[in-house]
């Protein structure tokens, strides 16, 4: 292997890694806050990208009319258990209408902007931000019907769940987007060769995305006090509550960023490679092995994981092609048989 | 007429009715169609649900009834189908599933309760006796691009498929013809379904420097090693098999598809073919109603397999007529010994002859090699 292969191995290696890097991110931030395993993360990689390319094709984005069916849901939920409640304390009127604004109006409101403008037109950055404020409001909705109930049950039923939500979002991805995968416009056609190796602008703006959000995920997790309030669930959830953080609300705010991260992965790889209904799946699982390197915990050790598993992914490539997936997911052994060995067993629950 | 009479001749009305129904039913053929409509392989089984949906009400002059089942790709689900099918339904022929591994679930059925199944997948059936792989098997559409190799006289080949069972079953026929015909197999790569990127596959086959690549796949993923290679400088000729042969292909492969070679049944290129050949005109029929329901250019290869099964099973019921009655295992044996006897038969992907040792029928008759021209499909002359 000369100079040049072995960079544009590493070119490539490090334009995967930064996508699992969202990913790793996005589980890891829910995980700590909620402990669930996020398994409908992938999902969110196939909605985003599709929802972009039904945008750039001029079709109605179907999402829109899951996000207002799961919206109606949720507030049928709010008012379920309100209702129910009834009996301890009163009816919080303020509440359910907030949750109608957000559950019933918004859905609609995102209806009348599909309907009303011709997004092929508009720029890729427009198109982006509005499939995001598609997929941002369906993760809090999942997880206000499907998690925030059982907030407090244990790992495992929180992963069952997770389980279950996943088969379901497989489903109806399949019904609203049909089996087929698009791809769509690339960022930018712009390219320059640096030495003897081409350097595309396309993964320069996935490999830039990523740095910024990881960057505004650190500042955001430092400096607000939002960001502080998710910190203290993460670290300790019942002294979060006596100091009286709310935690369904830092829930709700794990959940909103990951279905960001998750769709906007899939908006960075869907000019590169056609994405489906069921792709996301599978890449999820990288992002979740880079996220294992960081132990479920540490967000700068996720980021050197996904690093890690996107060169190794390159390099296997290239050598051994026929057992690349062997390779990096084998890679989840020596990871946890090392963690095991140095954190001892204090940190079971 | 008095109101006595007229409840008397109502009541005989509805009699006459009633026995009329029986006695459709008794003549009533029953068909279970098993299909992987949700799961990986829905591109296909959607399809596949589509045309059979359109079908007539009316098999080789009989009356028809179509139990159609989803077994989300799960041969397990397939299984349980089949097993429905013979035990509850009492079908007289089972078409489906669209998977290999789901086909092979349902002949096992098929074989224990005698019932002549028509698959959508190809493989060799352990027990051929009644089953009907219909689909082109692997051997024939890979004698058509080894010759064309030849013609142009290619003598070094790359090869780069899918990581899993279609990948592997085309590299071991690919393997087997390349040394058969004089060709030297010079790297041979990897990659999977959900792949971002083959640029290291890419890499690694350019530097071997063959005269042409041999693409392994299915789908639309079928089109990222050809984008990747021509980005890497590769200026040689590209073959696809028949899993990429269908429009969301076009659709995502861009520029770098213009000249590629790939086999497929007749039905894709079903215009450009001249009219004496007879499939011509059951292919446009059957284009006609699918694109009419389902938008102009949705066609798909697999869902003419389905057609193509009803073609089958329309000329078999119709020259078993009268011997048997429907729902009788004699019924099954003659539905069976019919479809067996099959020659010549035009159907949408081409001509069919069945034998004893061959139950797809689709052979040399049946295949024609395409490449695209301005984001279109030509018939290669």
């Amino acid at each position: 292997m000369d100079m040049g292969v072995f960079a544009v191995l590493a070119q490539d290696g490090i334009t995967n890694g930064a996508v699992y890097a969202l990913l790793a991110m996005a589980l890891v931030l829910v995980f700590s806050v909620t402990r669930v395993i996020f398994l409908p993360q992938g999902e969110f990689i196939g909605y985003g990208a599709l929802t972009v390319a039904a945008l750039q094709s001029g079709q109605y984005p179907r999402l829109v009319s899951l996000l207002m069916a799961v919206g109606a849901l949720t507030f049928c939920v709010e008012l379920g258990t309100a209702l129910y409640n009834k009996r301890y304390k009163p009816v919080p009127k303020l509440h359910l209408m907030w949750s109608a604004i957000e559950n019933l109006a918004y859905p609609a409101l995102i209806w009348v902007l599909a309907r009303s403008i011709g997004w092929q037109d508009m720029p890729m950055a427009a198109q982006i931000a509005f499939a995001l404020a598609m997929t941002i409001p369906l993760g809090i909705m999942i997880y206000r019907v499907a998690f925030q109930p059982m907030a407090e049950a244990s790992v495992l039923v929180l992963l069952i769940v997770a389980v279950g939500v996943h088969f379901a979002m497989l489903g109806l991805g399949l019904f609203i987007f049909g089996p087929e995968g698009s791809t769509t416009r690339s960022f930018t056609e712009w390219s320059t060769e640096i030495g003897a190796m081409l350097v595309s602008g396309q993964s320069l703006v996935v490999i830039a995305v990523s740095l910024v959000m990881i960057g505004a995920l650190y500042v955001f997790f430092d400096r607000s006090l939002y960001g502080k309030a998710l910190r203290a669930t993460a670290v300790n959830r019942k002294g979060a509550q006596l100091v009286g953080i709310g935690t369904s609300q830092a829930g709700r705010m794990a959940f909103g960023l990951a279905a960001g991260l998750g769709s906007l992965a899939g908006v960075l790889i869907a000019p590169l490679n056609t994405v489906g209904y069921d792709t996301g799946f599978v890449v999820a699982l990288k992002g979740f092995v880079a996220a294992i390197v960081g132990g479920l915990a540490s967000y700068p050790l996720a980021a050197a994981g996904a690093a890690l598993v996107g060169l190794l992914e390159s390099y296997s490539s290239f050598w051994a092609s026929a057992y690349k997936e062997v390779i990096v997911f084998t890679l989840i052994i020596p990871v946890l048989a090392w963690r095991s060995l140095t954190s001892g067993h204090g940190d079971e629950e | 007429m008095n109101r006595r009479q007229m409840l008397n001749t109502l009541a005989a009305a509805c009699l006459l009715a009633v026995s009329a129904v029986n006695h459709a039913q008794a003549q009533t053929v029953t068909v279970g169609v098993t299909v992987s409509s949700t799961g990986p392989a829905a591109s296909l089984g959607i399809a596949e649900k589509n045309t059979i949906e359109l079908l007539p009400k009316t098999l080789g002059g009989l009356p028809v009834n179509y139990v159609i089942l989803d077994d989300a790709s799960d041969p397990t689900a397939a299984g349980k189908n089949a097993r429905r099918f013979a035990d509850a339904d009492k079908v007289d022929a089972i078409i489906g599933s669209t998977t290999v591994p789901g086909s092979l679930a349902v002949a096992e059925v098929a074989n224990e309760a005698q019932i002549p199944q028509i698959a959508l997948a190809p493989f060799p059936p352990k027990q051929p006796q009644w089953i009907f792989p219909l689909p082109h098997s692997i051997a024939v559409m890979s004698s058509a691009l080894f010759e064309e190799m030849k013609k142009r006289h290619t003598t070094t080949l790359g090869f780069i498929g899918f990581s899993d069972a279609y990948g592997e079953a085309w590299l071991k026929d690919v393997e087997k013809r390349a040394e058969q015909n004089g060709i030297k197999l010079v790297g041979v790569e990897r990659y999977a379904r959900s792949d971002q990127s083959v640029t290291a596959q890419a890499l690694k086959l350019t530097s071997a420097k063959p005269d042409a690549i041999f693409i392994a796949a299915s789908g639309t993923p079928a089109a990222l090693p050809m984008r990747a290679l021509r980005e890497r400088g590769f200026k040689g000729q590209f073959y696809q098999t028949h899993g990429a042969a269908n429009n969301d292909f076009l659709r995502v492969a861009g520029n770098s598809d213009e000249g590629v070679i790939l086999p497929t049944g007749l039905v894709l290129v079903a215009e450009q073919l001249p009219d004496s050949n007879p499939s011509k005109k059951v292919g446009l029929a059957y284009l006609q109603t699918y694109e009419a329901k389902h938008g102009a250019g949705s066609r798909s290869p697999f869902g003419a397999y389905a057609q193509d099964a009803y073609l089958l099973l329309d000329k078999a019921v119709a020259t078993v007529g009268k011997k048997a009655t429907p729902g009788t295992p004699e019924y099954r044996a003659a539905l069976r010994d019919a479809i067996e006897k099959t020659s010549n038969l035009p159907l949408t992907h081409g001509q069919n002859t069945m034998s004893a040792t061959d139950h797809s029928g689709l052979g040399e008759a049946a295949r024609v090699l395409i490449t695209i021209e301005k984001d279109a499909w030509k018939l290669l002359k």
